[in-house]
């Protein structure tokens, strides 16, 4: 006697497995949020309980997944279009648009009330906000009408640190503020290399972004201006007790990096650029995702040696 | 003999069971020990039943 075992693959459209709804909460974006969420909520000063620290920081984490789900929700038709997004969940038919709606609201709802649980309800207030802003404010409205769109946009990504530092002090303090005004200043120049080198896509979408509506040569001249902009506000942070010798050091480094960078794509035009396949844009963005990375790893750095808050001017 | 099918279906369905499983058991834990944590806290908690509570009290010689 023997067992007969047979495999049928059968592709059911809309079954999606469970990696598809991970993927609908942006699990990059997540971990942006999650470590800038941490660096805000240890730099704040007093304790968190490790608990109410871990839960919080999670709960921030699931609400950023949830703006990016409801995102997937509402852009699928320009997902379907653009070729970095096309693979994506929704647009590809593995998760149908009800799901995505359904998981963003759900999640949207149980991570405000848990942080408010967990943190109180000035951080889940931070956190709705956030989430509003991002799926309602940003994909919604913005996007779609203006090429400030990435500009304003920023904000939403650039709320979690202030959220954790909200979570540590139960108050809004500058320190929380000017890591927002980091992020806030980083993200313009961020997406507008990233615009420069993936042409088509944005183009195709009809999304008006500053490459589509106001040209190439204006857009590689915002970025130098807004990379201008972000030198103090990243130096605005040694002035406050947060930041130490290793903030100090890193922002004297990548801010230099950036400038020159920002500069290098200023001073090229496109037929430069196309000649050599967007090196100097392709590397300026991968620079600034260690820059943004760098600076909130070394506020960390400064907060476990504490060696934050040691300069005379502080 | 046991025939035994497994399809696709079957095996996405499983993992996305399991997946399910899994985030309800840590979602039951990470409230569990917020409750913990917030009972540790306890400063800011009072009981309702049974017990005196001080922001009810009338102290002593007050209104």
């Amino acid at each position: 006697m023997s067992d007969l075992t047979t495999n049928q693959t059968v592709a059911v459209e809309g079954d999606a497995q469970f990696g598809d709804y991970v993927s609908l909460l942006k699990p990059r974006v997540m971990s942006l949020v999650v470590f800038t969420a941490l660096v805000g909520l240890i730099v704040a000063p007093g304790a968190v309980d490790p608990m109410i620290g871990f839960a919080s920081i999670l709960f921030i984490a699931l609400g950023a997944g949830a703006s990016g789900s409801l995102n997937m929700w509402y852009d699928a038709d320009i997902d379907a279009v653009m070729r970095r997004t096309r693979a994506r969940a929704v647009p590809d038919g593995r998760v149908s648009p009800g799901e995505a709606l359904s998981l963003g609201l759900g999640l949207a709802a149980l991570s405000v009330a848990m942080l408010a649980l967990a943190a109180g309800w000035l951080a889940a207030g931070l956190l709705a906000f956030t989430i509003f802003f991002y799926a309602v404010i940003y994909t919604m409205w913005l996007k779609r009408v203006t090429p400030q769109n990435i500009v304003i946009g920023g904000a939403a990504g650039a709320f979690p640190p202030l959220i954790g530092w909200v979570v540590a002090t139960g108050q809004i303090g500058v320190e929380a503020v000017l890591m927002f005004a980091l992020i806030f200043m980083w993200t313009p120049p961020h997406f507008w290399a990233l615009a420069l080198f993936m042409k088509a896509d944005y183009h195709e979408a009809k999304i008006p972004m500053l490459t589509v509506t106001h040209g190439r040569p204006e857009t590689r001249r915002q970025i130098a201006l807004y990379s201008l902009v972000l030198v103090p506000v990243a130096f605005g942070l040694v002035l406050t007790p947060i930041a130490g010798p290793a903030y100090l050091a890193t922002a004297c480094v990548f801010n230099a990096a950036f400038l020159w960078g920002a500069l290098h794509i200023w001073r090229r035009d496109d037929v430069v650029a196309i000649a050599d396949n967007y090196r100097v844009e392709k590397s300026f963005f991968r620079l600034s995702l260690v820059y943004m990375f760098a600076h909130f790893a070394a506020l960390l750095a400064d907060a476990a040696l504490g060696l934050g808050g040691g300069f005379p001017w502080q | 003999m046991a025939i035994t099918q497994t399809s696709d279906l079957h095996r996405r369905r499983a993992g996305r069971n399991l997946g399910v499983a899994l985030c309800l058991a840590s979602f039951i834990a990470v409230v569990f020990g917020l409750t913990v944590a917030k009972i540790r806290q306890g400063a800011e908690m009072e009981a309702f039943d049974h017990v005196a509570r001080p922001s009810i009290t009338v102290p002593e010689g007050g209104q």
